[in-house]
């Protein structure tokens, strides 16, 4: 019998149902994966018994026939979500130790659904980062190596960097990410999977950790386009708890999918070619246009004049929003406090703070403080978000002239651990295609698009109107289908 | 318009005093601004927290109709602009009593924009003698939560419950010159909050806070700089703050020193005010627009029920009493000043209409009169209040309508009221009962008047020598005679009659 | 606006955040260079261009004025580092 763990979402839940193989069956697979995987540290807490008792409930419904749209598929959640009753840290030092009493609504969503939960999955603390190495609970290491020999330990890319790991390991078939400037699609273009960040208010922000609140959107990601329908649906929804949530009814997107594109036009913004842009990079790139132009769409050039900018436009606003977003870890009401001989409440502040926060994330505070300080405010964030108004518009423009845009999803397929981290600038720049959707608030997907010279996976990047997801996936399935992506890494840890 | 003459008598000359006040009020509504937890007073410690008020992980506001609509209403009160589009801001600072390490208010949006109240300085006559303070802004605010010093040595105790009740934030321009101004604006305003039913003004239990601004100059020259008293919790408080204040002011510049503007604490005890250490470093919040947040956006259906909803407010109502009711300025004044007293008296008019068929205007001197010396004498002595006021408005009415049509006198009035006050029993039936009712019969008025004229010769012979002056003499005679139950003019009558 | 070391420790005192001369020294030449790279913006003319308020077309939604929460006191003290007789406590305030 073939193994379980390579199995697609929709392959567990149809097999589950078909009586192929028990709910039971699945998570203990996937659970033996997880607990003989710690080398890949992309997990921070491991929940072998929740995902049993989600396993056990969903081969009881089998037999008494009331199945819900996940019964029997266990995933990994991100540790951005709290999870009532089970550690929930942002991979924070200042959290270590805090233990929710509440579920986040996209968490409830997916174990409402059916779903069981397999542990909390490692990120880049307080997801901020593009390589899962500022996670106080330890790298994530990705499961691909280079072709050349060498074992280099490579990026997962971040912030969802022990998501992604973790399914293109087989630790699990599919799990939940956030993303605000690139957190789903970055790490799935490294790690040879796909994810999508839906339309900004898709998926309610309640119980999710926030790093900038007008851009942090959930999404899902896993091995294929279907699958990540199928997750996308059950985590969306209105949510009157969270004043950013769109009512909006949740579309039918599986059942929806369709790779015949024909009728669609599909974008190609210049400005996303820049001098020197990597030559495997813009080779993927042009296999995709051919690609959807099979698929029956028709290629225009379009163009997105404000690109440039949308990384320091979002390098101004996140911070500055994060700035404000985590002054409440102050070791008053939860999580660690610092409280040296004789320190007064200011003492008690700064040095938890200083102990709980990890540089990158002491950084962006700083940066955050800084660019809304008195005087430098207008200059700085006052700009920033003229300047996101701007960005918002060649949007606009473009999806005048067409109804997707194709892009790479990052300037270069992953690095080595450590190769970046002394230069923040350097890092940031992973970021620079997938933020310019992030500030418009768009849905944007990442699909494998092939591998490059080292044999790493490559990620081409598709971005759709406002509340048009289903073209977004539709186009991904286009790929995914011609793409023939069957790659995975070997096995060695 | 008239302008204060208050000055400050320094050891150097004359010095002006330049007041702001900037009023949090809490809005009256059953939850907090942000989030479904209560607001009542006095609660058990931290039992009306929700998660968001505690800023849990990933904890997101979502605000409160009635909080915004009796902010608006608030504005509509003191006609000012209500701003269709407004925005909520952060404003950023690490403090014990403030769980997110930033409080939600509005800086750059506001709700409320410029409006105006009108403060009389002569309460006797109040148009005599009026000014206009300008009001800049009312914003809406999440109020902080609560900190307790002396329940433990070393530490100190955080409670909850009030953070995140949502509070107006009313602020005047520096346009009161005196105590007695700054005062007369914090009752008037309290008043119209009353009046709308947008806070419960209760002031001792926090529900009101002034934070009091104030700068001396001499006559004529630019603003000085400025201190901010927070939190005085009694109109009374706030003209200490005012006058300890400026002379305080007035002391250092004198001995030529310099004003810091700092926010500074009122010790009612000592009555004094005092640097606040644990403000200094606050000054700057990195304000801007909350990210999860929304602008608000408020239509034209809103703003009309708002308007609609608005009752008939203290001016109005005062020159409504004066112009129609034809009361003297003071009893309109003192009648309008708090809104309970006036809807009490509204009602006593009401009943007092129905009982004698006449109009309210007809009725209202005479029960504003009964109201404001009999009724109020009554519960100042019994220690109670309008709203637990034995006599209701009903039996003031059938009581006054008793004296109206002749049934008592007015001195017999006051004997069936005490007894009112004691048993609660209606008027009528009391003069029932104890046969007050005063009599007309001229039989038995002649019979009296005869034998008081028979027992008092030596006085009829000097009244018809000319000492007119006597003919009060008799009619109190008789009056006694005939227990005080004898109709007066018929009384007068007979006396003449048989004085020939 | 390239800023210096005093800037850096007004800026982490601000943000509450203890630090090292050490490190505030690194942060220097660290934060400058981020900033003068986000400062490319001040390029971009944006006259007439309103401030982005929000990205999806949205209306604030607001809520009933009815008591749907708190009592919670157990929920909202289960993770405090030191709560005391149903409070929260920090080392003691001097206003
Ligand atoms: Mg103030
Ligand atoms: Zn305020």
């Amino acid at each position: 019998m073939t193994d379980l763990t390579d199995l697609t979402v929709a392959e567990i839940r149809d097999g589950f149902r078909a009586g192929d193989f028990s709910a039971r069956e699945v998570a203990s697979a996937f659970n033996a994966n997880v607990a003989a995987a710690g080398a890949l540290n992309a997990f921070i807490v491991e929940t072998p018994e929740k995902a049993l008792e989600a396993a056990d409930t969903a081969d009881a419904a089998r037999s008494s026939g009331d199945l819900k749209p996940l019964s029997g598929v266990p995933i990994g959640m991100k540790d951005l979500f709290c999870t009532q009753g089970v550690q929930t840290t942002a991979a924070s030092h200042i959290l270590e130790g805090f233990t929710p009493t509440y579920e986040s609504t996209v968490s409830a969503k997916l174990w409402d659904a059916g779903a069981g939960m397999l542990g909390k999955l490692n990120l880049d603390q307080f997801a901020m980062g593009s390589s899962n190495e500022t996670s106080y609970f330890g790298k994530v290491v990705s499961p691909w190596r280079r072709n050349d020999g060498d074992d280099a330990a490579l990026a997962p890319g971040g912030s969802s960097g022990g998501s992604s790991a973790a399914i293109a390991a087989r630790l699990c078939p599919a799990a939940t990410g956030t993303d605000t400037g690139g957190s789903i699609r970055q790490p799935a273009a490294f790690t040879g999977i796909s994810g999508i960040k839906p339309t900004y208010g898709r998926c309610s922000r309640w119980g999710t950790i926030a790093f900038a609140s007008s851009l942090d959107q959930a999404g899902p990601k896993a091995r294929t386009v279907r699958d990540n329908a199928i997750l996308l649906e059950a985590m969306a929804g209105f949510d009157p708890k969270d004043a950013t949530s769109l009512d909006l009814p949740v579309p039918a997107w599986e059942a929806g999918l369709s790779s015949d594109l024909k009728g669609k036009k599909v974008g190609i913004p210049k400005e996303y070619r820049p001098d020197g842009l990597d030559a495997e990079i813009a080779a993927v790139w042009d296999r995709g246009i051919a690609w959807l132009r099979d698929a029956g769409a028709q290629i225009v050039d379009v163009s997105l004049p404000h690109t440039k900018y949308a990384l320091p436009t979002y390098y101004i606003i996140a911070p500055a929003e994060a700035s404000s977003n985590l002054a409440r870890y102050d070791g008053v009401r939860y999580g660690q406090r610092e409280l040296p001989e004789g320190a007064g409440l200011q003492d008690m502040y700064a040095a938890t703070r200083a102990a709980g926060f990890g540089a990158e994330v002491r950084r962006r505070i700083m940066i955050g403080t800084y660019v809304l300080s008195a005087g430098f405010y207008d200059a700085y964030y006052t700009q920033a978000q003229k300047v996101r108004t701007l960005i918002s518009r060649d949007f606009e423009q473009a999806f005048t002239q067409c109804d997707l845009l194709l892009t790479p999803t990052a300037p270069s397929a992953a690095f080595a651990l450590g190769e970046e981290q002394d230069d923040p600038l350097a890092m940031y720049l992973n970021d620079v295609f997938t933020v310019p959707a992030s500030l418009a608030g768009l849905p944007a997907m990442s699909v494998p698009g092939g591998l490059d010279a080292q044999g790493l996976p490559l990620g081409l990047q598709i971005i759709g109107k406002p509340l048009d997801e289903q073209s977004v996936l539709n186009a991904g399935l286009a790929i995914e289908e011609r793409s023939g992506f069957v790659a995975r890494p070997g096995k060695w840890w | 318009m008239t302008d204060s003459t208050y000055r400050v008598q320094g050891a150097t000359g004359e010095w002006e005093v330049v007041i702001g006040l900037e009023v949090h009020a809490q809005v009256a509504s059953e939850a907090k601004l942000l989030s479904g937890a209560a607001t009542a007073f006095g609660a058990e410690p931290n039992t009306q927290v929700s998660l968001i008020d505690a800023a849990m992980p990933g904890m997101l506001p979502v605000p409160n109709r009635e909080c915004i609509r009796q902010a608006v209403r608030t504005g509509m009160a003191i006609d000012a602009q209500i701003n269709k589009w407004s925005r909520f801001d952060r404003k950023n600072y690490f403090y014990a009593d403030l769980p997110q390490g930033y409080q939600i208010s509005q800086l750059y949006h506001p709700l409320v924009g410029e409006g105006a109240l009108d403060i009389s300085l002569d309460e006797k006559n109040p148009d005599a003698e009026v000014k206009r303070i300008g009001i800049e802004r009312i914003h809406v605010e999440q109020d902080a939560g609560k900190l307790m010093h002396d329940q433990h040595p070393t530490r100190s105790y955080v409670d909850l419950n009030r953070s995140g009740v949502a509070l107006m934030e009313i602020v005047s321009k520096p346009e009161m010159r005196s105590p007695a101004e700054a005062g007369a604006y914090l009752s008037k305003l309290r008043t119209i909050l009353r009046y709308v039913g947008s806070c419960d003004g209760n002031m001792d239990q926090g529900s009101m806070r002034a934070d009091v601004n104030v700068s001396v100059r001499r006559p004529g020259e630019p603003f000085g700089t400025r201190t901010e008293t927070k939190n005085v919790n009694s109109v009374r408080f706030v003209m200490a703050v005012v006058e300890h204040e400026a002379s305080r002011q007035v002391d250092v510049l004198e001995a030529g020193g310099k004003i810091v503007q700092e926010t500074r604490l009122y010790d009612p005890d000592r009555n004094e005010t005092r640097s606040m250490r644990s403000k200094e470093d606050a000054h700057d919040y990195r304000y801007f627009p909350d990210p999860d947040l929304l602008p608000l956006e408020l239509d034209d259906a809103f703003l009309e029920e708002c308007r609609q909803s608005l009752p008939e407010l203290p001016d109005a109502k005062r020159r409504r009493y004066q112009e129609d009711l034809g009361l003297s300025p003071y009893n309109a004044a003192t009648l309008t000043a708090d809104a309970d007293t006036a809807r009490w008296f509204e009602a006593l008019l009401a009943e007092g209409a129905k009982a004698q068929k006449k109009s309210e205007s007809n009725v209202a001197k005479a029960s504003a009169n009964w109201l404001l010396s009999e009724l109020y004498g009554a519960l100042n002595r019994l220690g109670k209040s309008l709203d637990d006021s034995p006599v209701g408005p009903a039996d003031g009415a059938e009581l006054l309508a008793l004296v109206a049509n002749g049934t008592i006198s007015g001195t017999i009035a006051k004997q069936v009221f005490e007894i009112m006050l004691e048993t609660g029993a209606k008027p009528g039936a009391i003069v029932e009962e104890k046969g007050l009712k005063q009599t007309s019969d001229t039989g038995a008025i002649e019979a009296a008047v005869a034998k008081i004229l028979a027992d008092n010769g030596d006085k009829v012979a000097q009244y018809k020598a000319g000492k007119e002056a006597l003919f009060g003499f008799f009619v109190g005679q008789t009056m006694k005679a005939m227990q005080g139950k004898a109709n007066p003019q018929i009384v007068n009558e007979l006396v003449r009659k048989a004085l020939g | 606006m390239s800023i210096d070391l005093q800037t850096v420790k007004k800026i982490a005192s601000l943000s509450r955040i203890s630090m090292r001369d050490a490190e505030a020294e690194a942060m220097v030449p660290e934060l400058n260079k981020i900033l003068e790279w986000v400062e490319q913006l001040g390029e971009v003319d944006v006259t007439g261009v309103e401030p982005m308020t929000a990205v999806i077309p949205n209306h604030l939604r607001l809520r009933d004025d009815a008591v749907t929460d708190g009592n919670v006191r157990d929920k909202v003290l289960a993770n405090a580092p030191q709560p005391e007789h149903g409070f929260f406590t920090v080392p003691k305030v001097i206003e």
